[in-house]
């Protein structure tokens, strides 16, 4: 009963927090409307600035094959660096992303040609051109995409990271009962998570097991959310290939470690007349899929829900361009930003924690049938 | 629902997949485990010296309050012992008073009884003595007396008087 009522307390959490991203949506809509309606007055100039800001903030949700940290639009010169394509095409076809010019220009590799189009690799002809259906899709085919793209650095990094600073912290307690360096920050939040997400979640016992997934998913989230708040730009938690990989890891794990009861309470719900248990079994076993299908929305809607306001507001700056309306658009990014500061930390906690509350339920032992 | 299809990238996904289970191993191995470890046995040490802590505190209150039961037992038997002292003083000294008492008793009763005998004696004494001086006066008035014949007669009346009147 505890656990449902801490997972309400959670969903009116997010809720209220959806609320408050929706008013700021709306007010900033409100503003679009009106400078649109401007525009219309203006030149074409103030009309492609708009424009360039909305395709910045598309391109900037969105994974890459290249590295940039920032391009210069005057001149059309981008600061970064290029990474590796892997496509599956009737074998391996491996190059660099420096070949698409940021998706100028066709690549040529192993006598196959291959273009860009928002972000994605198509197989063309020589000359690059892509087919599009009624439906504005391109038609042309779609070779398995394996690369090594932004979000992967950035994985590969946080993991890095990860390693650097947790294996720091193992080893400082070689030493002595008192951990030293950086790590050391970190050790409550351990133990945090160990007495306050694990222990009352899962019980006593069988916590154990379950420690390292939930610890390696609570920091990669909570970095990798961090990582999105930094002029690097990269929205790795805001992908949905990548909250749907954690969410399908927190299924498998809780399906695998489901035991007799956990199994029982789905399909031949105990201590209920016959045809409800009949009724209820489809409905709990699409409970199972739901459960994690939220993990994985929850998560992606959030972090993108807060790129996209943020940078919604730093593009109002420029739109603006006048000291009231500009400034008032910084205070708000910058009051935005603490909140999203805040929101990175809460949504890895809210993983964490209803992973934990999953795994619970999946090793939840039923001696008390009639008491809940 | 079409778009977050359409965004879906396999590519991102298999790398996540892979990398996060290789993230998760190595880890486990090199991190989660050694630091649960250590954070497990320092608050088992915590423990314990808590524990052992509390352990000497019980057992410096139980000498402090044995101590003080011997203190107290010492104090209590001296307090016996005095009262014993003075109540074997106040026994000599009433002892001692009987006795002397009784010892004066029996001098004065000796004493009395003494001097009832001597006085007894000198009374015996005297009557002797008295009865001779009777006698010799006697013999004196009677030789002065039987002289006279009336004179003898009298003297025998006044007598024979006195004889019946012890």
């Amino acid at each position: 009963m505890q656990q449902f009522l801490r997972q309400f307390n959670l969903f009116t959490m997010q809720h209220k927090f959806f609320v408050t991203i929706m008013t700021v949506t709306l007010f900033l809509f409100n503003f679009n409307s009106f400078a649109q309606h401007n525009e219309h007055e203006n030149e074409s100039g103030e009309k492609s600035l708009k424009e360039k800001i909305k395709e910045d903030i598309q391109h900037h949700l969105l994974d890459s094959h290249d590295f940039t940290f920032y391009t210069d639009s005057e001149t059309g010169k981008s600061t970064g660096f290029s990474l590796p394509i892997i496509l599956w095409d009737n074998g391996l076809q491996f190059f660099s992303s420096s070949k698409f010019h940021h998706g100028e220009t066709v690549a040529e590799n192993n006598g196959n040609y291959y273009k860009l189009y928002h972000n994605k690799i198509y197989k063309t002809d020589i000359n690059g051109s892509i087919e599009l259906d009624s439906h504005d899709h391109p038609t042309n085919a779609k070779p398995l995409d394996f690369s090594i793209t932004k979000s992967v650095v950035m994985i590969i990094v946080t993991g890095v990271l990860m390693l650097l600073l947790f294996g720091g912290l193992a080893k400082s307690f070689r030493k002595g009962p008192i951990a030293t360096g950086v790590g050391r920050f970190f050790e409550p939040i351990i133990i945090y998570i160990r007495d306050d997400i694990a222990k009352p979640n899962i019980g006593d016992p069988q916590y154990k097991k379950y420690m390292p997934y939930l610890l390696t998913i609570f920091f990669f989230v909570w970095f990798l959310n961090l990582f999105g708040l930094t002029p690097l730009g990269v929205n790795v938690t805001g992908n949905i290939a990548v909250t749907f990989a954690l969410a399908l890891l927190t299924f498998v794990i809780t399906q695998v470690s489901g035991n007799k009861n956990y199994w029982k309470h789905i399909f031949w719900m105990p201590g209920v007349p016959w045809p409800m248990k009949i009724i209820l079994a489809p409905i709990e076993l699409l409970g199972v899929l739901i459960k994690p299908f939220a993990l994985m929305i929850r998560l992606y809607a959030n972090i993108m829900a807060g790129h996209v306001v943020l940078m919604s507001i730093i593009g109002l700056m420029f739109i603006f361009q006048n000291w009231i309306g500009s400034s008032l658009s910084f205070f708000l990014a910058f009051a935005l930003s603490l909140l999203e500061l805040l929101v990175a930390a809460l949504q890895a906690y809210i993983f964490t924690m209803l992973s934990a509350l999953y795994f619970g339920f999946a090793v939840e032992e039923h001696d008390h049938e009639e008491a809940h | 629902m079409e778009k977050l299809i359409n965004d879906f990238s396999f590519g991102l996904f298999f790398w996540q997949v892979i990398l996060f289970i290789v993230l998760l191993l190595l880890l486990r191995k090199y991190a989660w485990n050694p630091i649960l470890d250590a954070i497990n046995e320092r608050e088992e040490g915590i423990k314990n010296a808590l524990d052992e802590a509390d352990n000497a505190r019980q057992e410096m209150a139980e000498l402090k309050s044995s101590n003080e039961k011997i203190l107290k037992e010492a104090r209590a038997e001296r307090e016996v012992m005095l009262k014993e002292a003075r109540s074997m003083k106040d026994t000599m000294i009433t002892e001692a008073k009987d006795e002397a008492k009784s010892q004066a008793d029996k001098i004065i009763v000796q004493a009395k009884a003494a001097i009832e005998t001597e006085k007894q004696a000198a009374i015996t004494d005297l009557k002797n003595q008295v009865a001779e001086l009777s006698v010799e006066i006697a013999e004196k008035v009677i030789k002065d007396e039987l002289s006279n014949k009336n004179a003898q007669i009298k003297l025998i009346d006044k007598m024979l008087d006195d004889a019946t009147l012890n």
